[in-house]
């Protein structure tokens, strides 16, 4: 963020007082339909059924079958965030520093594009079609190889195989993400660092992992946050099998499947708190990593 | 030197051809599968059945109308929003930055929970239309949207070149239509496509605000043919191909640096 070189030099305007007027309809609109929708949640969250204030709802979100399906939700986001993390930091690492030749490199950033933004329906029905009972890859193990895949208590429609349809829109956010970081690293400090007598081992554990280091972390966090709010492609995958919050959630919007609306609320809010922690750690990370990476 | 060069390339073609296994396998898997509608034979049935549905017609019709809606009404909304807070306002900055950041952290199912409890019921009625839905669309569009303008704006000289159409006797719609737009083009454009990729096969709110999207009936689709949704599922990666394409084509930016809220 560059700071502006001469703030309010030029244009001196009598009407420079009413300026903030000009964000009226920007802050009109967010008000309406982002930070009013937003608000009631959080509202309704400590309220009872007669609209006085009350914790309850907080303190029921830790009743078995609530905190079952945070965890869930935790747990696929925090493993496709890790693996997806680790593998698409390797994918953008070899890309970058493996001596690939260059149109490797190019046609691995557009398929990361293009697969980042692959998701929802169409992306649970591609895997449906490649690992589910039939799928291609399903038959194609059991002809040549005679494994059967659906005996091992392998299925696509379980954790396993939600995790396995997120990584495909997780690791190429991190290939995407990563690569310009690792563009950043200056070469000028490997040869400083091979100079001083350092090892490969040594240049990472000392000069590239700590630049990387809040970058890696920060989009690892990012990609948690990219797997909790998803919907779309788990309710398409599991059709609502599985107890994600977000399914909960849906469910609830559907028909009041807790019989309590405002436990709804904070079902809900709970969620947008985890969020928030996770984009505002993100965004932290990133401007951390930025002092070194340009 | 040399040996540990050699071995790192190889393990770099490694992860690389780790990485495209993982890539194309679902995308072949789902090619063959849309290809064996027929028995004993390789056809295009099951593309046929799709395209000649008239449901998908309508609802991906409707849904492109649900896109351009979208991207008209954001950029009539921000593009003078920005360039107000650029020329006059720049301390707004950072605010303007962490409200456009919201729709993260408030993820479409919670935002279209909260819209659904706030305009189902007088005077607020507003879930009977679909100009809900296009609002919702809006600010989902916000981080890219809004991410693109900034990003223009700030490539130019926001400030002389307002001044000299001043100085020229041009008002504030003018400058806004004749000089901004036309500079902002290629950052609008490529915002423009990533709305119309996220929107156009968007489920969450179009299915529970109850309206025939494109999203909602593929959903449907899934639930009741087994080989019609994996041509749906190529078709669809490649409008997202395609559409991907042209903003790294128009715009040599970073496109896929801000991932969309939403899509997922």
């Amino acid at each position: 963020m560059k700071p502006l070189t001469n703030p309010q030099s030029a244009i001196r305007n009598p009407q420079s007082a009413l300026a903030w007027l000009g964000l009226l309809p920007f802050a009109l609109f967010a008000g309406a339909f982002l930070l009013g929708p937003a608000a009631i949640i959080v509202i309704g969250s400590f309220q009872d059924a007669a609209g006085g204030f009350t914790l309850a709802n907080i303190g029921d979100l830790f009743q078995p079958r609530i905190l079952d399906s945070y965890w869930l939700s935790v747990k696929v986001s925090a493993v496709t965030a890790v693996g997806g993390g680790l593998f698409g930091f390797l994918l953008a690492y070899a890309a970058v520093g493996g001596g690939l030749p260059r149109p490797v490199r190019t046609a691995l950033l557009t398929f990361s594009g293009v697969a980042s933004n692959f998701a929802g329906i169409p992306l649970a029905f591609a895997f449906i079609a490649t690992l589910g009972r039939t799928g291609f890859v399903t038959a194609l193990l059991t002809q040549v190889f005679g494994f059967h895949l659906y005996d091992t208590g392998f299925s696509l429609y379980t954790f396993w195989g939600l995790a396995l349809t997120y990584l495909y829109f997780q690791f190429p956010l991190m290939v995407l993400i990563m690569t310009p970081a690792l563009d950043g690293l200056k070469r000028e400090w490997r040869e400083a660092a091979e100079n001083l007598g350092a090892t490969s081992w040594h240049y990472w554990r000392y000069v590239a992992l700590p630049i990387l280091l809040p970058s890696l972390l920060g989009t690892m966090i990012l990609l948690f946050g990219n797997a909790f709010g998803a919907y779309a492609t788990a309710f398409a995958l599991t059709g609502g099998t599985l107890n994600l919050v977000t399914i909960q959630i849906g469910a609830q919007i559907r028909g009041d499947v807790l019989h309590n609306p405002n436990l709804g609320y904070a079902l809900a809010f709970g969620m947008v708190v985890i969020m928030a922690l996770s984009i505002g750690g993100y965004t932290l990370l990133q401007r951390r990593s930025a002092r070194w990476l340009q | 030197m040399r040996g540990r060069r050699r071995g790192s390339r190889a393990w770099a073609w490694f992860w690389v051809a780790l990485g495209a296994l993982y890539f194309l396998l679902p995308l072949y898997g789902t090619l063959d599968f849309s290809l064996r509608l027929r028995r004993d034979v390789l056809s295009l049935d099951a593309y046929a059945n799709v395209l000649g549905d008239e449901q998908f017609r309508n609802s991906f019709l409707y849904s492109t109308g649900l896109a351009v809606a979208t991207i008209l009404f954001s950029i009539v909304l921000l593009v003078p929003t920005a360039y107000w807070v650029h020329l006059r306002l720049p301390r707004w900055r950072p605010v303007l930055e962490f409200v456009t950041l919201l729709p993260f952290v408030v993820p479409p199912i919670v935002l279209v929970f909260g819209l659904i409890r706030l305009y189902s019921r007088p005077p607020f009625l507003l879930v009977t239309s679909p100009v809900l839905l296009v609002a919702a669309y809006v600010v989902l569009s916000f981080p890219y949207m809004y991410r693109a303008i900034d990003t223009g704006l700030r490539a130019m000289d926001v400030r002389s070149l307002t001044e000299a159409a001043q100085s020229l006797g041009a008002r504030p719609p003018t400058i806004l239509w004749r000089v901004i737009l036309p500079n902002l083009r290629v950052s609008l454009i490529s915002g423009a496509f990533l709305t119309f990729a996220t929107v156009i096969g968007e489920f969450t709110m179009a299915a529970l605000l109850n309206w025939p999207a494109f999203g909602p009936y593929l959903a449907l689709i899934g639930g009741n043919r087994a080989y019609e949704p994996a041509a749906l599922a190529i078709l669809s990666f490649g409008l997202t191909w395609a559409t991907l394409g042209l903003i790294g084509r128009i715009g040599r930016g970073a496109p896929g640096q801000t991932p969309p809220a939403g899509g997922h």
